[in-house]
């Protein structure tokens, strides 16, 4: 269990080395002077003031040292939890715009991930050596993976809230209501919620009922499943028995597309112009913000790589293969 | 040599049993038509049709109708004309992106699957150290300072960085044959090590190989058409994504002009689930023991 933990734990620091790097490098890695390509931005036409501003970003950037030293003060500006100032909410650091609109994001994704999770097991798991389900089942998952996030998002915004009314298209809240701790503002709240998660849990349920039923038909088929038939076992302990032995790819599966389901939840909170992380994304590119940028990108791979870790986690609980050091957990 | 030409007659007997089932099976059948009908359109309808999409030619927002089959968007652009004109770039997209991804991919994991040792070590580190990297985010991050944004430079940052799964598999696939005794035969022959994992583990898995390539396509698509939605498409052609990322823009759900938003995103629900469904029927052609009889 030790070289297991120990194995992943540093497979996901490596990560978080890569991705800092990864920021480190693409400004200054893309053909063209970051800083002049910011005072064309800024279009200044006045020489004086235009050589003040490429005085001013360059300490900004801290390009006036060598490059191993600005990487060493990359990492240290990060240990300090100094992200930058962010130029589309001007004056405030980028810690605190990304810290804002996380609980946005984690509320919609933790929910549709989870539940996505346990209802599509549930639904391939039944619909496992099962003609009629299989039949009505198989074809829709296979479109509901197929589909894109966003236009998901943008048909049930048009249904659910052009056609019927129901719910709002936009937003994360009412604007006549200020955020507060009241009925009728959690109300409001989980009414704004309700269609971005809506579309984030039913892409993603697809994928699980497939997998799920594929592996628990594998399991069937296997010499434990045909010997517990032939001791004349009840077919519901079999399947049962087949289940649990399928859910364990499926732990890590749900690891593996997390990047797919956080890059999903991004695209739906721009259709939906939720007040998370995508919109502040969106934000962040029309703005030309990149302090922002990789920020959010930083802030994502924290969360990616720390439910991960919860997975790892569950997945030794689970299998108790992995607890004694025996086959069963990959790294 | 009556032995070689049975061995030969028996390889092509083998090829055409797969062929036979592939025609034959219901989901190859019907993928493989709506994949190739879309795939004729994109390729195709831009010679019927004017060669600049973004051309102001009719009246604005109006209905789908006998002259404009999509209608026309908000500007007075002519959406059939630029839904086919999407469809081209998604298939260059997932063709070169796939393809990339399916080169590193298969590069990375033969050496790490037959190399083993030391070198395994450290490109299995690299192949997890991808697969946990979320991939869009960076994606987005790259593609934000690109200053010229084209199909080809998405497709190429696209490939990128979608290889790791596969690599993981081929990897896996290729400890179990690298130790089966034709292939110690071979090396004992004196081949080189590209030779024998070309020849002798390569056909082996042809029929995974195929599928993974279908799948990486697939994502490639889908990945692009998200990266265009959030305003990092190509800026000088028309994509699919793009045009919803527009249609979203100027607010075409409000105004009601579904006509802009459905078409491009059921494309690509198309094309991506039809090869998700040749994938199921390939599975089935290359796998008898799934062949419903």
């Amino acid at each position: 269990m030790g070289r297991y933990f120990r194995r992943k734990l540093l497979i996901y620091g490596l990560t978080f080395v890569i991705a800092v790097s990864i920021n480190f490098a693409v400004p200054r890695l893309m053909p063209g002077d970051p800083v002049a390509r910011m005072l064309t931005r800024n279009s200044v036409a006045n020489v004086e003031s235009s050589e003040a501003m490429r005085g001013y970003f360059n300490e900004l950037f801290g390009l006036d040292v060598p490059l191993w030293q600005q990487y060493f003060n990359y990492w240290g500006a990060l240990f300090r939890g100094d992200l930058g100032v962010s130029v589309f909410a001007f004056p405030s650091p980028v810690a605190t715009v990304v810290a804002d609109a996380l609980p946005y994001t984690l509320a919609l994704l933790l929910p549709s991930i989870l539940l996505s999770w346990f209802v599509g097991n549930a639904l391939g798991a039944m619909a496992a050596r099962n003609k009629l389900l299989d039949n009505g089942a198989l074809p829709i998952g296979y479109v509901l993976t197929a589909v894109p996030y966003m236009w998901l998002a943008i048909l049930l915004a048009w249904v659910g809230g052009i056609i019927l009314g129901w719910f709002p298209v936009a937003g994360g809240y009412s604007f006549a209501l200020t955020p507060a701790f009241t009925w009728t503002f959690i109300v409001d709240l989980v009414h704004h919620w309700f269609l971005p998660f809506l579309s984030l849990f039913v892409v993603a349920l697809g994928g699980w009922a497939i997998g799920m039923r594929n592996l628990v038909i594998y399991e069937l088929e296997s010499d434990y499943s045909n010997y517990l038939q032939a001791l004349g076992a009840p077919n519901r302990l079999v399947r049962r028995y087949a289940f649990r032995n399928a859910v364990l790819p499926q732990i890590t599966g749900l690891a593996l597309q997390l990047g797919v389901v956080v890059g999903g939840a991004l695209v739906t909170e721009v259709v939906f112009a939720y007040p998370g992380l995508g919109s502040l994304l969106l934000n962040a590119i029309s703005s030309q913000d990149f302090f922002l940028l990789q920020g959010i990108l930083l802030f994502i791979v924290i969360g990616v790589l720390v439910f991960n870790f919860l997975a790892d986690v569950v997945y030794v609980l689970v299998d108790p293969r992995t607890r004694l050091g025996l086959e069963g957990g990959q790294s | 040599m009556s032995a070689e030409v049975v061995l030969q007659t028996e390889r092509i007997g083998r090829r055409h049993e797969h062929l036979y089932f592939a025609l034959r099976n219901p989901k190859v059948a019907i993928g493989l038509a709506i994949v190739l009908a879309l795939l004729l359109l994109g390729l195709f309808g831009p010679f019927f049709l004017s060669d600049s999409p973004n051309e102001y030619v009719g009246p604005k927002s109006e209905a789908p109708s006998g002259e404009y089959w999509f209608g026309t968007t908000y500007f007075g652009q002519d959406v059939f004309t630029q839904f086919v004109h999407g469809l081209r770039s998604s298939y260059l997209v997932g063709t070169l992106g796939g393809g990339i991804s399916f080169v590193i991919g298969l590069a990375v994991g033969f050496t790490a699957g037959y190399r083993g040792g030391m070198v395994d070590e450290v490109l299995n580190m690299i192949t997890n150290v991808v697969l946990v990297l979320p991939a869009l985010a960076v994606l987005i991050v790259i593609s934000s300072y690109l200053e010229v944004r084209g199909v080809v430079s998405q497709a190429v940052i696209i490939g990128i960085f979608s290889w790791p799964w596969v690599a993981r598999a081929v990897r896996a696939q290729t400890f179990t044959l690298a130790n089966r005794d034709y292939v110690d035969l071979a090396r004992l022959t004196g081949k080189r090590s590209w030779q024998i994992i070309v020849r002798e583990i390569m056909p082996n898995m042809a029929s995974y190989l195929l599928m993974s390539m279908i799948l990486l396509f697939g994502g490639a698509i889908l990945f692009a058409a998200m990266l265009d939605f959030i305003g990092l498409g190509p800026a000088n052609a028309v994509s699919l994504g793009t045009m919803m990322q527009q249609s979203m823009a100027w607010s075409s759900l409000h105004l009601g002009m579904w006509w802009w938003f459905v078409p491009p995103g059921l494309a690509i629900t198309l094309i991506v689930g039809a090869l998700y469904i040749t994938n199921v029927g390939l599975d089935e052609v290359f796998n008898p023991k799934l062949r419903e009889m």
